[in-house]
């Protein structure tokens, strides 16, 4: 049957739309070390198909259920499990407690926190189910682990001033900005590489097309001003 | 690579740097991501709270022409003629009434000119004329949908499309007024042709500003490739939902002679729009869903043209009803309807809610609104009887049903839900098939309803539009059912894509960081809208967290009390810098941050009034009311008709007004000219018609607004 549907390229995750998708979830990149930095592959993000969305949205319950069974005890706790739950409801499509384990990265760095991509492998594997992939990562473990996470204030955030010296030690004759070709390989082939994708957006946001430059100061003065200060104290 | 001692300290470093700058940049990334499922939330639990009210209007409705003892003869034609709102015509009044033989088109008018049988000249012509933003006139207009009612006549409930015939065929979903994304579509995939097939899968009208002239080039195309072409009802092809969400405000500003007439015909269209497609007998279009006993024999059988409006829900008495039936047809009908029903038996009495569970338990408040709201439009169902077929003459097909003793014998009542179901129901990710409670009709239904629809008529696929997608699409139950939009840009620039849309040249010079700021934007401005709008509710659950009367309450307690109220199930915490600026120690000043809402709704005097409050919270429900009042679309009621519809709608809202509140309320804008009340006027002098601009804020000094704020401001 010849149908040709209607589609266009799936919005920000091009070309992979129309994969046809395995029943279980791969893993993300099994094969990502928990050493130091760098003996990840290239391009270790897992095969992006089209994430699941579910139906419309229904009522959240659980961040009111907290409210009752948690109060009494330590209220800052209490507080940190809410944001934590509603984090977490937020990408909950189903409804049903679970988010997909590629999301988890977004949930925890939406809560405060600056992980490296090796930590968040670390603790999505504190998440995940252990007998075997499922793909998901259920509210009951992810909560625990998480509060200790915000209640440890682990993967601090970056200040200004660290990350404009990270700019500067790339930047080898210190004009003050990065060229696109450098600021290119270091960040795809460097570090926890980019991927193509990745690298497209901060080029979008940062680059000076004119002159193919970013010119770091200003990018990172743009970045962080849009950021509400909303961290979990 | 050179690897000298120097060097290697600097790669060492380098290497840092990267990862501190990725570990950065992701985390910014992951931020946005938060924020644009935010934001999609906010508009999503906006919009599904709204169609749930345009429910609750009707049932509403309902209650009344039941229980409401008219005081008098003419209030109780008043009620019922909110109901009757399609007048009875037979084939040969309706051509009389929307005649347009007699209308000349001056000389002056440049506009495309259309002939009769229509040929692709003309369809290129109206592409045209309309991306000249050129107007068709009413005459060409209402000839148009004259021969579209006539094709359309013909057709089978379920049209049938075969590949072989023609090597494409592209199916559309939602375009809601949006004249550039059909234009885009025919670019990107060209035009109808013998070659290329089209199915446009519902919802052509309302909310974008050009529905008519989307209407008017698919009829067109409709009638110049009649087997490529083909059309879906979708739960906006409605003249009740049209009221509301824009269409018919939008052919009466276009068309303010011809208006009423062109209305009158497209309803007398839509009715007649095929249900659904089944493309190479495999392949199931339709706009909405299924449900579990969703028939498909049945509705190629049942008479489409009767349902003019899928959310009417009256109630007539017996004795009405056989009244009606002999001033239709001039004679002795049997009363019993052609499915062999008895006539209804008398009526159970509305549910009455019982006494609501304190709001301090949230999950049993929300449970028990759902219930009773559910049980509301149960009832509601119960009631639904639908119009007798006034409009037609019996056709051959029906006349074989009121005498054929095989004829099905399945009721009003069922044909009814089907279509309901066809037209409104939305897919779930769980097993199992359950009312659709949000929109207020159809059904959710999970993957084994769709395994089982699929196999019962050996089936391969369901394509479905109705929900907006942010990707303009997406799949789902294993892949067997995909939902199509193709109305980018839905809720605002960069919220949507459409399943044919490539970002729009505006939008792509947007980096995907502005994309979402503006759309969050305009979300969290239609949240605050709905804060202010609840803002005594609001003050009453922020007092109950604050029983020293300190004027603070905890921030915690702020998300909790504000989801007690607006039921919108959004993340609260998450949204609240947004929402509030200013706090001292994690406590908020509640009584000045409601002010400042109240401000930057009104940006001038502050509002005090619980009645404006009232009705700025349910102004599209009043805006409704108002337009079905207004039966014959002239922006005019009478001073009579004003006066009942706020003693309805003030019983209704439970608002005290006196009499002499109403009065004052009216000579305060300037009303009473003959009688009658311009409620054009009337809406904007409440700023109840939306604004795209801000700019007529401006203009406000001595906008009726602020006569009237002074009057009620006490």
């Amino acid at each position: 049957m010849k149908a040709a549907t209607a589609r266009q390229g799936g919005g920000r995750r091009d070309g992979c739309a129309w994969q046809p998708r395995p029943g279980r979830r791969p893993r993300p990149s099994a094969a990502a070390p928990r050493g130091p930095p760098g003996t990840v592959p290239p391009g270790a993000a897992v095969e992006r198909g089209p994430l699941r969305h579910g139906s419309p949205w229904r009522r959240r319950g659980a961040a009111a259920m907290a409210e009752q069974e948690g109060n009494g005890e330590d209220g800052a706790v209490a507080e940190i499990e809410k944001k934590i739950i509603e984090a977490f409801e937020v990408f909950d499509h189903e409804c049903n407690k679970t988010v997909d384990v590629r999301e988890i990265g977004s949930i925890v760095r939406s809560l405060g926190c600056f992980p490296t991509e090796a930590e968040l492998h670390e603790l999505l594997a504190k998440v995940e189910e252990e007998e075997e992939p499922t793909g998901y990562v259920h509210l009951e473990k992810f909560l625990p682990v998480m509060t200790k996470v915000l209640l440890d204030r682990s993967y601090r955030p970056i200040p200004e001033d660290v990350l404009l010296h990270a700019f500067e030690a790339l930047d080898e004759n210190k004009c003050g900005y990065l060229t696109k070709d450098e600021l290119v390989k270091h960040m795809t082939e460097e570090g926890e590489p980019f991927t193509e994708e990745e690298m497209e957006e901060m080029l979008s946001n940062g680059l000076d097309p004119e002159t193919n430059t970013v010119h770091y100061r200003d990018y990172i003065s743009m970045m962080i001003v849009e950021e509400p200060e909303d961290l979990p104290q | 690579q050179d690897h000298s001692p120097g060097c290697f300290c600097f790669c060492s470093l380098a290497f840092k740097a990267a990862v501190l700058i990725q570990r950065w940049y992701r985390r910014y990334v992951a931020r946005l991501e938060m924020r644009r499922r935010c934001t999609w939330r906010i508009f999503q639990s906006i919009e599904y709270a709204c169609e749930q009210d345009q429910i609750k209007l009707h049932n509403f409705f309902s209650y009344l022409m039941d229980h409401f003892t008219p005081s008098s003869s003419k209030e109780r034609d008043f009620i019922s003629r909110m109901f009757i709102s399609g007048e009875s015509f037979k084939e040969a009044e309706l051509e009389k009434y929307c005649d347009y033989e007699s209308m000349e088109v001056p000389d002056s008018y440049t506009g495309p000119h259309l002939s009769f049988p229509l040929l692709p000249d003309h369809a290129t012509a109206l592409l045209e004329a309309f991306k000249q933003k050129q107007q068709l006139h009413a005459r060409y207009v209402l000839n148009l949908l004259h021969e579209t009612r006539k094709h359309l006549k013909q057709l089978p409930n379920i049209s049938h499309v075969s590949t072989c015939y023609s090597e494409e065929v592209t199916v559309c979903g939602d375009l809601h007024g949006q004249l550039d994304d059909l234009f885009l579509i025919f670019y990107k995939n060209g035009l109808p042709s013998p070659s290329k097939s089209y199915v446009f899968n519902g919802d052509f009208v309302d909310r974008g500003k050009q529905s008519l002239e989307i209407l008017i080039i698919l009829f067109t195309f409709l009638l110049i490739y009649p087997k490529e072409v083909h059309l879906n009802r979708g739960n906006h092809e409605d003249h009740m939902v049209n009221l509301r969400y824009g269409f018919a405000k939008e052919v009466m500003q276009k068309y303010k002679v011809h208006g009423k007439k062109i209305l009158k015909m497209i309803q007398n269209v839509f009715c007649w729009l095929p249900l659904a497609t089944l493309i190479d007998q495999k392949v199931l279009v339709i706009h909405g869903g299924i449900s579990d006993t969703t028939d498909l024999d049945m509705l190629e059988k049942i008479q489409r043209n009767k349902f003019i409006s899928v959310l009417r829900g009256k109630k007539r008495k017996e004795s009405n009803r056989n009244v009606e039936i002999q001033e239709v047809n001039g004679e002795k009908n049997a009363e019993a309807d052609p499915a062999g029903n008895e006539a209804l038996p008398s009526l159970p009495l509305q549910p009455r809610p019982a006494q609501a569970p304190s709001m301090a338990n949230r999950l049993e408040f929300s449970r028990w609104v759902r219930q009773t709201v559910q049980e509301q439009i149960e009832w509601c169902r119960r009631l639904v009887d639908i119009s007798e077929s006034e409009d037609e003459e019996p056709t051959y097909s029906s006349m074989v049903s009121l005498t054929d003793l095989d004829a099905p014998c399945w009721t009003r009542q069922e044909e009814w839900k089907q279509i309901l179901d066809i037209l409104w129901s939305d897919p779930m990710p769980q097993e199992g098939c359950r009312e659709n409670t949000v929109r207020g009709g159809g059904c959710y239904f999970g993957p084994d309803v769709t395994a089982k629809i699929l196999e019962k008529y050996n089936l391969q696929f369901l394509i479905r539009s109705h929900e907006c997608k942010q990707e303009g699409y997406e799949f789902c139950h294993n892949r067997k059912v995909l939902t199509i939009f193709s109305a980018s840009n839905y809720y605002e620039i960069g919220s949507n894509r459409g399943a044919y849309y490539q970002a729009n040249k505006a939008a792509h010079t947007l980096t995907m960081t502005q994309r979402i700021s503006r759309v969050e934007e305009s979300a969290f401005r239609a949240l605050r809208e709905k804060l202010f709008a609840h803002t005594s509710a609001l003050i009453s659950a922020f007092k109950a967290y604050d029983k020293d009367n300190t004027g603070r309450i905890t921030l915690s307690n702020w998300a909790t009390a504000v989801e007690s109220v607006l039921h919108l199930g959004l993340p609260w915490r998450m949204l609240r810098p947004q929402l509030v600026r200013t706090t001292e120690d994690g406590m908020l000043e509640y009584k000045s941050w409601l002010d400042d809402l109240a401000m930057e709704q009104r940006s001038q005097e502050r509002i005090q009034s619980s009645l404006l409050e009232v009705i700025y919270r349910n102004r599209s429900n009043l805006e409704t009311i108002f337009r079905i009042i207004d039966r014959d679309h002239s922006g005019l009621i009478s001073f009579e008709e004003f006066h009942q519809t706020w003693k309805l709608f003030s019983s209704h809202m439970n608002i005290e007004l006196t009499d002499d509140g109403i009065n004052d309320l009216v000579r305060s804008i300037d009303f009473n000219k003959d009688g009658n009340i311009d409620f054009n006027e009337f809406l904007e002098a409440f700023r109840l018609v939306k604004q795209t601009h801000t700019t007529a804020k401006a203009e406000n000094r001595d906008h009726p607004s602020q006569q009237l704020c002074s009057v009620l401001g006490r």
